[in-house]
């Protein structure tokens, strides 16, 4: 079995997921074309050894409609022998497709693939593509379906968690974010994004407010209180939880994911493969992990995958270096730190998705990047990186520097 | 069934076919096989004479047409018996719709002049234009969700084409009944009209220039619904647009909401909607028919037809007045008591137009009792349904007075004062003194029994129990209770009253608690007892809900409150000695009075805490009284056993003859507690659960 390894990884900036959002004007193709083609030029690939580029892409319609990997891949000019696919795990789609390239280098279908994912949520806006999960009445009936900002308060309401300690972690996130981009922790796979000209639309994440503070976010009305008791899905989740009297409504737009727009890329290949084209490795995948938990609370998938892939990987949690969750939710990040026993100093310690937004298909290969580039700033071993998903999924890969 | 005849007029180079639907058999126009046979060959005499140019559908009956014939749908117990007679349904409403296999273009006009509801809508739908009387007690609706049906005739899919996804789903998901103002801005009705004959002129002169229409190029224009067009789009947009996703997704979690998924209909409409909005409009009608089938067939259909409309017209109808004796109208009521009972009772007799003599200690009580009816009226008023004589003319109907004389005249009594066998033995008293030999005294108790509160009475025969329901103008049932001496005189008078302020009447036998109280409170302490065994109190009351009960028992003990609830068990405890009662009631109940001092909502504390102009939520030391258990029951475990309890003591009631009849004790149960209509009732809950599941439940939450 062939090895899969990680020889390089970028990630666009990312911008306000709004029509007033920096990144608005360029077309989801555009925000892939944009890793590509920097993947292929820092690498100096000759892209006809890529055997297939996988890009996660939640809102598969309009312009990200039609198959966007392989449509990006030939408008970033990679050869026409690439092929391209598109993959829906909802918000890990990004590292899903890392996870999918890496079985694929393992199996031997594949020597060399690129992997990430792409969102312009300002163009194509989160749900545009329908499907039958929520609208068609039969299915949400039998699948009890919530909108994700009820599960997580339903989360934080099981455990106790109080408005003001979401509203902590968040001031937290922004705080850590707004250091690394001080620092330039960022610097080695961020990139920024042109127009037509090459004139820069934006080259730092447009979200994050250093000025963050508790007293202002105190002030946030909760974004889902309305949706849960005036139209109806607070009761549909403790038809599912009766011991809960009722949901606090702790979350709001200052401590969930930012809306944005991004795009992200990663080159992988086997260690023969990478050593032909001349590249050096910078981490292997160690262990990869899919579960699937109940589909109304939704979002506590991280906690069985992340423990799914250290029992792969024979490893305990404080093993692990460092760790990437995605901050769908302050409450997801909360409740897997209290479940897995993981210290907040070595969870994303460069801030996360409240501070710089998720952009849903990207993120999962976005956070990988990050957590590989601190390893080596670090010089640290190994990362774990899990996101939450619709449906009740979880997603948790290792990686493990090649030194 | 069905008079057709044509009009002698020529109109547009022909006559007009005049359809006139008048059942002969019945007092209102029903849907049923017979109807369909004479519609569908009314329609092929009409479309096969080409003199006839159109056709109005109009209705010899109060009512236009008041939908299916629910003997037959009760009846029926197969798919595929369903399915016959909706194919039958379709095709009588597309021959009409569709002017004929020729689709030629002759107009279809409904001249609507009374109610349209249900199978009398959809009816109305199939027709190119619909005309109505500007009356507002014409009510026009889709309700068959109330009944645990959907619009089976093509409305789940003709009404949403007409009017919209959105204000299709809420009408057709709620049943909500619209009177013709209203149906007009909804986009259902066309036009309104002061007579009848104007609307006869209005529709022949319609169907004149309809039929006669030529577009530009001198050929007829296609007569047709608004969805045979190719341009036609849905009003507010299609299934797959994201407007409707929002209405759909919405309407999902509303529906589970205020349903518990107790009840199949409203999502079944949901999903005719849903699916046959995108598809043509034949397929969709299939996609109805296929829903429409399950429900039929299905028991929580069956058990709200049987309960809520053939148990109810039977209470309705006093099946339970002893035979023999003429009406016996209330000519005036006096009711003794002003407080919140006395004052509503006063209310809904004043409003049936009975004069009230409202009387208390003092003028002032009594005065004030009269002002919860200006309260009402004024309410009312402000929302234009009540004209401002109409207040005037209730309220002159009642003399407030603290004159034990002035009830003098009256030929009823109701007494509402506190449940004090010495109070209420004197008022008894004072009120036979003064009233004519052969009036009727009622006592208004909700526990103490009939028979010993007429040994205060001269005439015991004229004495009787008329319980009423808290707050009176909004609840429907009355519980009329049989003393051992009570006569038939006596039933038939309260009957009679019952029916004239239009609320439901259950006759039940004498018995501590009668019956609604006695097995509505077993729902309180099943709970207390729950709470004791270490059930989270959370659970509990989610429990009780999605069982289907309107609240959780524990929030029931609150409002009833818990020194009252101990008052009871003490009276009862003092009457029939410690055995005679819910222990796990009594010591809770004691704990919450003499050592909490937390009596309910009105203390501001009970179970639960009630902060100023907050949500109430439980009280969270409850744990520190009863601590919970390390393993939960399942949700389900404890509605069971929530309900249970109600049917086994309404079994009870049955057996020991307390009620005279399963349907009063059905009716009663769903009419005066809210025990779940899906279930068809407290003791149609053991044919729903089924016999031998019944036993292993009793036999399993039995301690």
């Amino acid at each position: 079995m062939q090895e899969a390894l990680i020889f390089d990884a970028v990630r666009t900036v990312r911008g306000k997921g709004k029509s007033s959002g920096a990144l608005h004007p360029a077309r989801p193709v555009w925000l892939a074309k944009t890793v590509l083609e920097s993947l292929a030029k820092r690498n100096h690939l000759d892209t006809a050894k890529i055997d297939d580029v996988i890009l996660g892409c939640v809102t598969q319609s309009a312009e990200q409609g039609a198959n966007i990997a392989k449509i990006s891949a030939l408008y970033a000019g990679y050869n026409y022998s690439v092929a391209g696919f598109t993959i829906n795990r909802f918000c890990a789609s990004g590292l899903e497709a890392i996870n999918q390239a890496t079985t694929s280098i393992m199996g031997g279908y594949y020597d060399v693939a690129v992997a990430g994912g792409v969102e312009s949520m300002s163009r194509v806006p989160m749900a545009s593509d329908g499907g039958a999960w929520s609208v068609d009445p039969d299915v949400a009936n039998k699948a009890a379906f919530v909108p994700q900002g009820i599960s997580a308060d339903l989360i934080a309401t099981l455990n106790g968690f109080s408005r003001r300690d979401v509203d902590s972690f968040a001031v937290e996130s922004h705080k850590r974010a707004t250091k690394a981009w001080e620092e330039k922790r960022f610097q080695k796979s961020v990139l920024a994004v042109t127009d037509v000209n090459g004139e820069v639309l934006l080259d730092r994440d447009e979200m994050i407010r250093p000025e963050a503070a508790l007293e202002g976010l105190a002030q946030l009305k909760p974004s889902f209180e309305e949706l849960g008791t005036k139209y109806g899905f607070d009761s549909v989740a403790l038809q599912r939880y009766p011991i809960v009297e009722r949901i606090e409504h702790v979350h709001h737009a200052g401590n969930s994911s930012g809306i944005v727009d991004g795009a992200a890329a990663l080159l992988l290949a086997s260690r023969e493969a990478g050593e032909r084209m001349g590249l050096k490795p910078r981490a292997k995948i160690r262990a990869m992990a899919l579960t699937c938990e109940e589909p109304t609370i939704m979002l506590t998938g991280p906690v069985s995958a992340s423990r799914k892939a250290l029992a792969k990987a024979k490893m305990k949690m404080s093993d692990v270096d460092l760790i990437e969750i995605n901050e769908a939710f302050a409450a997801v990040v909360l409740y897997f730190m209290q479940e897995c026993g993981a210290d907040h100093s070595k969870v994303n310690v460069n801030g996360g998705a409240i501070a710089m937004g998720h952009p849903l298909g990207a993120t999962g290969a976005m956070i990988l990047g990050t957590a590989l580039d601190e390893l080596e700033r670090k010089n640290l071993a190994t990362a774990l990186i899990t996101l939450c998903i619709g449906g009740g999924m979880g997603v948790a890969t290792i990686i493990e520097r090649c030194v | 069934m069905i008079q057709y005849e044509k009009t002698p007029e020529q109109i547009g180079g022909g006559q007009i076919g005049i359809v006139t639907l008048d059942n002969p058999k019945l007092s209102t126009n029903v849907i049923n096989d017979e109807f369909l046979d004479a519609l569908e060959n009314v329609v092929k005499e009409a479309w096969a004479d080409s003199s006839v140019k159109g056709l109005i559908i109009r209705s010899a009956k109060n009512d236009f047409l008041a939908g299916g014939d629910l003997d037959a749908l009760l009846k029926i117990t197969r798919i595929g018996d369903v399915q016959k007679i909706t194919r039958k349904l379709h095709a009588v409403f597309l021959a009409l719709e569709n002017s004929g296999p020729e689709k030629m273009n002759r107009p279809v006009v409904a001249a609507i002049t009374g109610s349209a509801l249900g199978g009398g809508l959809e009816l109305a739908l199939a027709c190119h234009r619909r005309l109505c009387l500007k009356n507002e007690k014409i009510q026009i609706g889709l309700p068959e969700v109330t009944l645990g049906l959907l619009p089976g005739g093509g409305g789940t899919q003709r009404l949403p084409r007409l009017i919209g996804i959105q204000p299709a789903v809420e009408m057709m998901t709620t049943g909500q009944k619209v009177a013709p103002e209203k149906a007009l801005k909804m986009g259902i009705v066309h036009e309104l009209f002061d007579s009848a004959e104007q609307m006869m002129a209005a529709a022949k002169k319609w169907i004149g220039e309809v039929s006669a229409a030529k577009d530009k190029d001198g050929k007829p224009v296609p007569v047709q619904q608004p969805w045979a067009d190719k341009k036609y789009k849905i009003p507010g947009g299609g299934v797959q647009s994201p407007g409707a996703y929002q209405v759909f997704a919405a309407s999902n979690a509303m529906v589970a909401e205020k349903t518990y998924n107790n009840y199949p209909a409203p999502k079944a409409i949901l999903s005719c909607v849903y699916e046959g909005l995108q598809v043509p409009f034949e397929s969709a009608l299939q996609i109805e028919a296929g829903y429409f089938a399950q429900l039929v067939v299905h028991p929580v259909a069956k058990n709200m037809i049987r309960t809520l409309f053939f148990g109810m017209n039977e209470a309705n109808k006093l099946a339970a007045r002893p035979k023999g004796i003429s009406p016996m109208p209330t000519k005036k009521v006096g009711i003794l008591g002003a407080g919140m009972m006395g004052s509503g009772i006063a209310y809904v007799a004043a409003k049936a137009g009975i004069p009230v003599v409202l009387k208390d200690v003092s003028t002032a009580a009594a005065e004030k009792g009269k002002s919860y009816s200006t309260k009402i009226c004024d309410g009312l008023i402000e929302k234009r349904r009540l004209a401002p004589e109409q207040k005037e003319k209730l309220l002159g109907l009642i003399k407030a007075t603290d004159e034990a004389r002035a009830v003098a005249d009256c030929d009823l009594i109701i007494e509402t004062v506190i449940e004090d066998r010495k109070i209420k033995a004197q008022v008894t008293k004072e009120s036979e003194a003064v009233c004519a030999s052969d009036a009727i005294v009622a006592s208004n108790t909700s526990t103490l029994p009939i028979t010993g509160l007429a040994e205060a009475s001269k005439r015991p025969e004229n004495f009787i129990g008329i319980h009423f329901f808290s707050p009176v103008d909004k609840m429907p049932l009355v519980e009329i209770i049989v003393g051992k001496k009570t006569g038939d005189v006596a039933i038939a008078k309260a009957l009679d009253f019952v029916r004239a302020i239009k609320k439901t009447p259950i006759v039940v036998n004498d018995g501590r608690g009668f019956y609604t109280s006695r097995v509505f409170m077993t729902y309180v302490q099943e709970g207390i007892a729950l709470l004791k065994e270490g059930v989270q109190p959370a659970l509990i009351e989610n429990a009780g809900r999605m069982a289907g009960m309107p609240v959780g028992p524990l929030a029931v003990a609150d409002e009833v409150s818990l020194d009252l609830m101990y008052h009871i068990l003490k009276q009862t405890v003092d009457d029939l000695g410690p055995k005679g009662v819910d222990q796990n009631s009594l010591q809770v109940s004691k704990l919450f009075v003499e050592e909490l001092k937390r009596l309910g909502r009105k203390s501001g504390g009970g179970f639960y805490e009630y902060p100023p102009g907050g949500k109430k939520f439980l009280w969270p030391k409850l744990k520190e009284f009863f601590a919970p258990a390390k393993t939960q029951p399942a949700v389900q475990e404890v509605g069971q056993r929530l309900l249970a309890v109600q049917a086994f003591e309404a079994k009870k009631c049955l057996d020991e003859g307390i009620l005279r009849s399963k349907t009063d004790g059905d009716v009663g149960s769903i009419l005066g507690w809210g025990f779940p209509a899906y279930t068809g009732g407290a003791l149609s809950y053991i044919d729903f659960v089924g016999e031998r599941e019944f036993a292993n439940q009793s036999a399993r939450f039995k301690k």
